[in-house]
């Protein structure tokens, strides 16, 4: 194989990898802030390219983005006040069943104001023809798109959970609710913040990888599922890991095309999915006290 | 044999259903409601599985498509050479494998339906009892997702292989011969038979659910649930119990699939799919968690109306909704049956 | 006879020598008290000896059979029943079922005879519901059988899960703090409890926090300190050792 094929097939990894862990990482927030699983978080990146699709037909390409980004944090937090913020003491699997309940009807909503077709964003620069060369490797300038805007994501946020002060009470609250409550951190709205973020970033996300793999109302599901295969494989809540384990997952979905048919590219994570929960649970990069549940 | 008490209802139910729907004239509800008999049997596995031992499955449509799919792919194989050898030639004396015309009048030889009965089942125990025993270390969130990739490896692998017929499944299933002039099959003129064996099925599954729950094993399934470390000091071995209730829901699910297949004459990539293991949840879920009866009037209800058209394209969100509002405001389902020995006390 | 003999156990959490060579011996038909400050180890060697965890070293040899390489539900399955300190009854089952559970280890219906309701299994039911009803009967809570387990009262908790335990026709009963949470005339109840049940000739181990309890009720107590046993001896022995009072009371007391 010749270094531009392998470098070719990296590089298609890198960009899968890195959606994967910008979904991760949405997960992550949730799961931080709340010890929920929210299994609808692939379709916020389904609303977030959608509504821009719609709103690029009568405004230029950066406002509708920055439009569906808004309007999905909006849905992300209305998620939150209607189905989540009331419940007290939820048992784990009644979280999960609602969960997995809201996508559904954000699915079916989808499909209901947009229909089934296919559609996606045009590309940011350039179109699906244009290409660029990299060391031998011919790659669309819309990955370097979607490798920069996951960067500049993961940078920001890191700064974000660091040194800002609402990024701080964030993580106050994950670490310790009542402590965090004492402290006059309004936990609630942590909680509603959370899910906005998670929604916002994932809008963003699926915007700028809808030119590459299309948008449909269907195509949250599968999203979410690499997504968290993603996180536990980095160890849920931890968010560097969830970059490194998205790229991994992205390269090894990569290769394995390479060996078998394109047919069975999925079951490949999902393996990858159970041989974690057999033998480390707590992810790669998780210790064993961390991998226990934590309970909202 | 007060417990056994609504098992009479239904079968008066069963009953008079058919007999109202054949004097007015709309003998086509029966197939229907024999399809909701097969999908009850399914949920009312999986009532026991979550509801009394607690273990959540968001895969178990893939047990339903295993013993769907092996019996159909057995039972249509082609076995002409094999019956030319010597283990094949003992094989037709014994009655299993079978010679028969097909309609071109060239000679078909095929298994025996109890042989790719028997197969799909034994083939299912083995999956579960593999998926089972890692699976079943996990607990929450986690069991959810092993289970939910497990359901989602099925749906991959059925839909990418050539044997299993690819996107379109597979199709022109044979009848399944259960007695002469008796068999599992479309056909109009067996509409009613086959009407009355699946909701045998039903009983019989129901049956031998409320004896569990009332037995020893029962009890030590509802102690698990209750509190697994206590289960453990009582001298339960939870492990084992888990499994072996795990594998039991699986081959309900798995028996329901193989008849319903000979019945619809076919199956496809969507039964295994997760949304078809989402309805199975959402119907232990309306019917209430820990409620036999529930399951089987959810399983009963939903599927009826949703295999008539009556939620349109609406369907698949009839569900969300169900399942959402269920969760959110009756956690405990709510078809709540009075009488039960224990009161309900909110939540988990 | 030495029903119970624990030999050089260590364990350790992390850093943390929770349990550090400790060995003793229960005689059968004894009463054993295990008393110490806060974390002495003294959970951890209950959960050791029950099976819930397993030791990094050491033997536990019960009834002459050794049991630390046991799991949890085979431990029991030998005759060793216990009680919870944070009361872990089943929940959503009445008492009476909660204690009929107990019963399991000394029953043997299995799930194809469950599903089958086969004649043979009715007379065992009948029998593991009469012998529930007496553990409850000789506890005096025979009339809390239908109610829901976790809807009583913390004391009468306690009682259905010492009928638990005591369902299983145990030979070694461990009690893990069975006066937390009970006031003074509950405690004293529970001492005649214990009496009795010693009485009924089964060996008792417990954990304790509250002295006089222990003290009444205890053959031997032995005294556990950062892990590791301190003194050993009568409750009058133990009540004089200057060690037990320095570690309890401090230096100044002695």
């Amino acid at each position: 194989m010749s270094f531009a094929l392998i470098l070719q097939y990296l590089l298609s990894g890198i960009t899968t990898g890195s959606i994967y862990a910008i979904v991760a990482i949405g997960f992550n927030i949730i799961y931080n802030t709340t010890g929920i699983i929210n299994f609808a978080q692939g379709e916020f990146l389904m609303i977030g390219a959608m509504t821009a699709i719609s709103f690029s037909a009568f405004m230029p390409l950066p406002a509708a983005i920055g439009c569906a980004v808004c309007i999905t944090a909006l849905v992300g937090a209305l998620v939150e006040i209607l189905f989540i913020r009331w419940l007290k003491n939820p048992s784990v699997l009644r979280m999960i069943i609602i969960t997995i309940g809201v996508s559904i009807l954000l699915r079916e909503a989808g499909l209901h104001i947009w229909d089934e077709k296919v559609r996606s964003l045009p590309y940011f620069t350039g179109n699906e023809c244009s290409s660029i060369s990299f060391m031998g490797a011919h790659i669309s300038p819309q990955v370097v798109w979607v490798l920069s805007v996951c960067a500049a994501m993961v940078l920001l946020l890191t700064l974000f959970f660091k040194y800002t002060l609402t990024g701080k009470s964030m993580r106050a609250c994950s670490a310790n609710r009542r402590a965090a409550i004492l402290c006059g951190i309004n936990a609630k709205n942590m909680v509603t913040l959370s899910f906005m973020i998670s929604a916002a970033i994932g809008a963003l996300a699926g915007c700028v990888i809808s030119p590459l793999t299309q948008t449909h109302y269907d195509c949250g599901a599968p999203l979410a599922i690499k997504g968290f295969i993603v996180a536990i494989l980095g160890g849920l809540g931890n968010t560097t890991a969830a970059v490194v384990a998205g790229l991994l997952l992205g390269i090894i979905e990569a290769a394995s095309i390479s060996v078998m048919p394109v047919a069975y590219k999925d079951v490949i994570s999902i393996t990858v999915l159970l041989a974690i929960l057999f033998f480390k649970p707590s992810g790669l990069f998780g210790n064993k006290e961390a991998g226990r549940l934590k309970e909202f | 044999m007060k417990r056994y008490l609504p098992l009479f209802f239904i079968i008066a139910a069963v009953i008079a259903i058919q007999v109202w729907v054949t004097a007015c004239d709309k003998s086509f509800y029966l197939t229907q409601l024999t399809m909701s008999a097969y999908y009850t049997i399914v949920v009312i596995g999986l009532c026991m599985l979550m509801g009394y031992a607690g273990q959540i499955s968001l895969g178990h449509a893939g047990f339903f498509a295993i013993g769907g799919y092996c019996s159909a792919a057995l039972s249509g194989a082609d076995c002409t050479v094999f019956s030319h050898s010597a283990t094949g030639n003992l094989f037709v004396k014994l009655g299993l494998l079978m010679v028969k015309q097909d309609l071109y009048g060239s000679s078909l030889v095929q298994l025996h339906p109890w042989i790719c009965f028997g197969a799909a089942i034994l083939i299912t125990i083995f999956i579960a009892y593999l998926i089972g025993m890692p699976v079943l270390r996990l607990k929450g969130h986690y069991l959810a997702m092993a289970t939910l990739g497990f359901g989602s490896i099925i749906y991959k692998i059925v839909l990418g292989t050539k044997v299993f017929g690819g996107a379109d499944g597979l199709s022109g299933v044979s009848p399944f011969e259960i007695t002469k002039g008796f068999s599992i099959c479309g056909s109009m003129a067996m509409r009613v038979p086959n009407y009355y064996f699946a909701w045998l099925l039903v009983i019989l599954a129901a049956l031998f659910m409320q004896n569990l729950l009332h037995s020893r094993a029962g009890r030590a399934l509802r102690a698990i649930h209750g509190n697994e470390e206590a289960a453990n000091a009582m001298g339960i071995d939870t492990a084992r119990y888990k499994l072996n209730l795990f594998v039991i829901s699986a081959v309900f699910a798995s028996v329901a699939g193989i008849f319903l297949t000979h019945f619809n004459g076919g199956i496809g990539p969507s039964e295994a799919s997760t949304m078809k293991s989402v309805r199975y949840v959402s119907m232990v879920a309306v019917g209430g968690m820990a409620n036999l009866w529930g399951s089987i009037l959810a399983g009963i209800g939903l599927n009826f109306l949703s295999l008539r058209g009556y939620f349109g394209s609406f369907d698949e969100a009839v569900f969300g909704v169900i399942l959402v509002v269920i969760m959110l405001f009756a956690p405990n389902g709510i078809l709540f049956k009075p009488g039960i020995p224990w009161k309900r006390k909110g939540e988990n | 006879m030495d029903l119970l003999e624990v030999r050089k156990l260590h364990r350790s959490f992390g850093g943390l020598h929770a349990v550090n060579d400790v060995s003793f011996t229960v005689k059968k038909g004894s009463v054993k008290g295990i008393i110490g400050p806060n974390g002495a180890g003294k959970t951890t060697l209950f959960n050791l000896i029950a099976g819930a965890t397993k030791a990094d070293s050491g033997t536990i040899v019960f009834n002459e059979k050794p049991v630390h390489d046991k799991p949890c539900h085979e431990i029991a399955r030998l005759g060793i029943m216990r009680t919870f300190q944070n009361i872990k009854l089943f929940s959503k089952m009445t008492c009476l079922e909660n204690v009929m559970v107990g019963r399991h280890v000394k029953s043997k219906a299995g799930m194809a005879a469950g599903f089958l309701n086969t004649p043979a299994t009715w007379r065992e039911e009948k029998e593991i519901r009469e012998i529930a009803l007496a553990k409850m009967e000789i506890l005096g809570i025979p009339h809390l059988a239908d109610t829901d387990a976790q809807s009583l009262a913390f004391g009468q908790q306690r009682h259905v899960e010492l009928a638990r335990a005591l369902a299983g026709e145990p030979r070694l009963l461990l009690l893990d703090e069975p006066a937390a949470g009970l006031n003074m005339q509950e405690t004293e109840e529970l001492g005649k409890t214990i009496a009795a049940i010693k009485d009924l000739g089964i060996t008792i181990l417990l954990v304790e926090h509250d002295m006089s309890l222990v003290m009444s009720v205890s053959d031997e107590i032995n005294v556990l300190c950062f892990g590791q046993v301190i003194a050993q001896g009568s409750p009058r022995d133990i009540q004089k050792n200057p060690e037990v009072i320095r570690v309890y009371l401090g230096d100044d007391n002695a």
